[in-house]
């Protein structure tokens, strides 16, 4: 079987910075990938490729079979990817209920070739935010949420756009111990309902038990890619990790 | 059309002398835009403001245009520290600068075009000067004094704020909120402190480039406009932030609006800038979103 | 779906409604300072609303006001010229349809650009469409041109200035239509998702591109009809008055004091600040009148970043 997403060769620079060289890297449909790394070792900049947000210069992203390469973000969206963002960008104007409805307007409507009936989207917005646990707050305004109900909202409306692959960019940072498990069972949930997952992460506990298979990026490159308990022990993370 | 090879030489020198002063009026965007980011519309109204400031002091007090501009560094400078004051309260720290920070500077525009003809009238003011009407000779070629003037002080400016950015600490300071705002406070120093001063700085230039501009041209309120689309095409053309990138657009589009006026009338010169602006955005978009 | 249309039959009826009880009192009042004086506050409202469209709901600023507002007025000279008996109707029209054309190339060239390098653009735009008209001799060049106003106002009877209001009243009911359906429909929630974030707007599916260059060419069509009555308005129009700063600050701050969030925003900001400068002009000088808008933009987007809607919808937001 083909994967879900291949990305084969992908560079990027940024001036004279080498931010991504050479990147082969697959994922299978059904898979939960960990991707872990030092700060500034091109996770960011490599999930900005894959989503469209930024175009990788050299290389290309496949999906399904189909090669990505030239398609709008808002495309690729449409095709079934779907990210949160590092640091959350809700729609500050527009209610949780109106930040789901977005990608259902614009992604589910766009695919099912305007055939959303528009009298039940507003009780699936509240589905989606009931899954996350936000109910409670659908009509507020995104400025009355706490940093772990940001970062739900950012997973909801990921959601809201019934992805098959899920990019979920640290959305664990800063959260705490009991905040964290709330997360991990939420992507396990999540993948349980057949969406693929990346993961990028920091916190090791949550890699670990999300993660089936972990890569490694260091300065730009892929230096490991495997089974996790395997790749963790690799000499050459633990030395990108712990320094000389 | 019958354009001779001495009229056409003189042209491009009178366009590169142009440019020159080009490069006076758009240092002030140079720094507002290019390194703090600020979108100063109302850059060109500052100018004006200027450009009075000199005609009142030569007019009333006759002196030198020049001389009275260097009085009026310091007011400018302050004036310019109270705007990013009001600005920074009001819209960067509210994170909307788009929106209403744009409509905040261009409000300012107006009332400072409206606030001049209330005061001065729309007739067009002048300045007088020794210099201004003679010329300097070097066999076919020709080169006014109104046009020689305001180019050495363009380059004085510029070349001065080269070297204050480049050696001093807070010159580089200066340099370092443009690029990494952590970095700065590592420094120890207050990013607003520092944004307060270049931004006093860039207005402070507007005394100078106002005061060459009315050695070069009369002036009346509104003739500003004219050079929003010039500064902006010139700071974007040059390549966000870079002052020799900024004269060498400004020279490039002093020299091609010199020979639009030359080769298809003077009325057509305002519509060069624009014409610059678009063909860089549409053309090289990266090379003006590299940052 | 059918009941957003509905909605909107309803709200169109009751502006109807609305546009003729004005008319008829003006008529009623029989007073031709009434319809001039009524021309510009209602030409503000569209100007205004055509503005917002994109700038409040989009958040991208269009500075050239002046240009759209000036290609419209200047096709309706040309058609003047051209043949003189078209119907004002169809010039507007025409106008409306030139400006949509300058609104949504120069939207192509620049709006994949950061949104500042659109602003920076228009102010050019505002600039470069003057120095074109002042060399088209044909409209008159920097002379200016003459157009003759009928007396009579055609089909309806009263003087042409009742004509020109009643055209005006027509735009000014569609645009306002318009700018309300757009807030209720899945395009209001693309704008909104992309003035918010536009990174965000795009993950989540939105064709930023393409919203945007439908917000320009609207916003700028709608100028360019809001500009072409104008030179049977004034009967002799230079570049110097048709390209006067005025209408692009009074069509930028007449929003950011109604308020940019609803379609009701602009209506309210048109009808006080219109009016406001009216009273001034009359009582104490014209020079008052034309800072009044500028000054009070300022204030308010310092001091009440919401405007006067904003202030009486209390802390949603």
């Amino acid at each position: 079987m083909s994967p879900l997403l291949h990305i084969e060769k992908v560079g990027k620079r940024f001036g004279g910075f080498v931010a991504l060289e050479g990147i082969d890297l697959e994922v299978k449909q059904g898979e939960r990938l960990g991707l872990i790394g030092p700060n500034g070792s091109g996770k960011s900049t490599l999930v900005n490729c894959i989503c469209g947000t930024l175009r990788n210069e050299t290389g290309s992203v496949s999906f399904d079979g189909h090669k990505l390469d030239g398609l709008a973000a808002h495309e690729r969206t449409r095709r079934g990817l779907a990210r949160s963002f590092q640091l959350p960008r809700p729609f500050g104007s527009l209610s949780l209920v109106e930040n789901v409805r977005i990608p259902i307007l614009y992604t589910v409507n766009a695919r099912k070739k305007g055939h959303v009936p528009h009298a039940g989207i507003d009780a699936r917005c509240r589905d989606l935010l009931g899954e996350v646990g936000l109910l409670a707050k659908a009509d507020r305004l995104p400025k009355d949420l706490t940093q772990i109900e940001m970062r739900k909202l950012e997973l909801a409306r990921a959601m809201a756009a019934e992805p098959r692959l899920l990019i979920a960019d640290e959305v664990m940072a800063g959260l705490s111990h009991a905040e964290v498990d709330e997360i991990i069972a939420l992507l396990i949930r999540m993948n349980g309902h057949g969406v693929t997952v990346i993961m990028i992460e920091h916190i090791m506990r949550a890699v670990m038990e999300v993660s089936q298979r972990l890569a490694v990026l260091v300065a730009g490159r892929k230096i490991a890619d495997g089974d996790p308990k395997e790749v963790v022990r690799n000499p050459e993370v633990v030395r990108a990790y712990l320094g000389e | 059309m019958d354009v001779s090879y001495d009229l056409l030489l003189n042209a491009i020198l009178s366009g590169l002398l142009l440019g020159g002063f080009y490069a006076a009026v758009s240092i002030g965007v140079a720094i507002s835009f290019g390194m703090l980011d600020i979108v100063n519309i109302a850059h060109p109204a500052f100018i004006l403001l200027g450009s009075y400031a000199a005609f009142i002091g030569n007019s009333y007090f006759g002196l030198d245009p020049i001389l009275a501009a260097v009085i009026a560094l310091p007011f400018f400078y302050l004036l310019g520290m109270a705007v990013y004051q009001v600005y920074y309260v009001a819209f960067e720290r509210r994170d909307d600068q788009s929106l209403r920070g744009l409509s905040f500077f261009f409000g300012l525009m107006f009332i400072t075009e409206v606030g001049l003809v209330l005061i001065f009238g729309v007739d067009y003011r002048l300045v007088q000067a020794r210099y201004i009407g003679e010329s300097l000779r070097l066999g076919p070629i020709e080169l006014p004094f109104r046009l020689l003037v305001p180019f050495i002080v363009s380059m004085v400016t510029v070349v001065g704020l080269q070297l204050f950015l480049a050696k001093t600490f807070l010159g580089r300071a200066i340099q370092a909120v443009a690029q990494d705002q952590l970095a700065l406070r590592l420094m120890a120093a207050n990013p607003v402190r520092i944004k307060r001063i270049a931004f006093g700085l860039s207005i402070a230039t507007a005394a100078l480039g106002g005061a060459i501009l009315i050695i070069i041209q009369p002036v009346e309120p509104s003739i500003g406009r004219e050079y929003i689309g010039r500064v902006f095409a010139i700071c974007v053309l040059g390549g966000l932030g870079s002052f020799s990138g900024m004269v060498i657009a400004a020279v490039t589009l002093g020299i091609v609006e010199t020979l639009t006026s030359t080769l298809f009338g003077p009325s057509w010169a305002p519509a060069v800038s624009f014409g610059v602006l678009l063909i860089t955005l549409a053309v090289r978009p990266s090379g003006i979103l590299g940052r | 779906m059918a009941s957003s249309v509905a909605s909107s039959a309803k709200f169109v009826l009751a502006l109807a409604v609305v546009a003729c009880a004005i008319f008829f009192a003006g008529r009623a009042i029989g007073n031709s300072y009434a319809f001039f004086l009524g021309y510009v506050v209602v030409q503000y409202i569209v100007l205004g609303t055509a503005w917002n469209i994109l700038g409040g709901y989009t958040g991208y600023v269009n500075f050239g006001v002046t240009a759209f507002f000036a290609i419209g007025a200047y096709s309706t000279v040309a058609l003047y010229k051209l043949m003189p008996a078209l119907p004002l109707p169809l010039m507007v029209l025409v106008g409306g349809a030139a400006a949509a054309l300058v609104g949504l190339g120069t939207g192509y060239l620049t709006l994949r650009l950061r949104g500042v390098f659109f602003s920076i653009a228009t102010l050019a735009l505002a600039v470069v469409v003057q120095t074109l008209i002042t060399n088209w001799d044909f409209v008159g060049g920097a002379r200016g041109a003459y157009v003759l106003r009928p007396k009579m106002a055609p089909l309806m009877g009263g003087e042409y200035v009742q004509y020109l209001f009643v055209i005006m009243l027509v735009l000014c009911v569609i645009v306002l239509a318009t700018a309300r359906a757009i807030e209720r429909s899945s395009l209001g929630f693309g704008f909104a998702a992309i003035r918010d974030d536009e990174a965000a707007a795009e993950a989540a599916g939105v064709p930023t591109l393409k919203l945007k260059l439908i917000a320009t060419t609207l916003s700028g069509g709608f100028m360019g009809m809001a500009g072409a009555p104008l030179p049977y308005y004034v009967t002799y129009l230079d570049p110097t008055s048709g390209f006067n700063l005025n209408y692009a600050v009074n069509a930028i701050a007449m929003p950011l004091i109604g308020g940019t969030s609803s379609w009701l925003g602009p209506v309210v900001g048109a009808v006080l600040v219109g009016g406001l400068q009216e009273v001034l002009r009359v009582t104490i000088s014209s020079a008052a009148n034309v800072l009044v808008a500028g000054v009070l933009m300022v204030v308010f987007v310092i001091a009440a970043p919401r405007g006067i809607v904003g202030l009486f919808q209390g802390k949603r937001k």
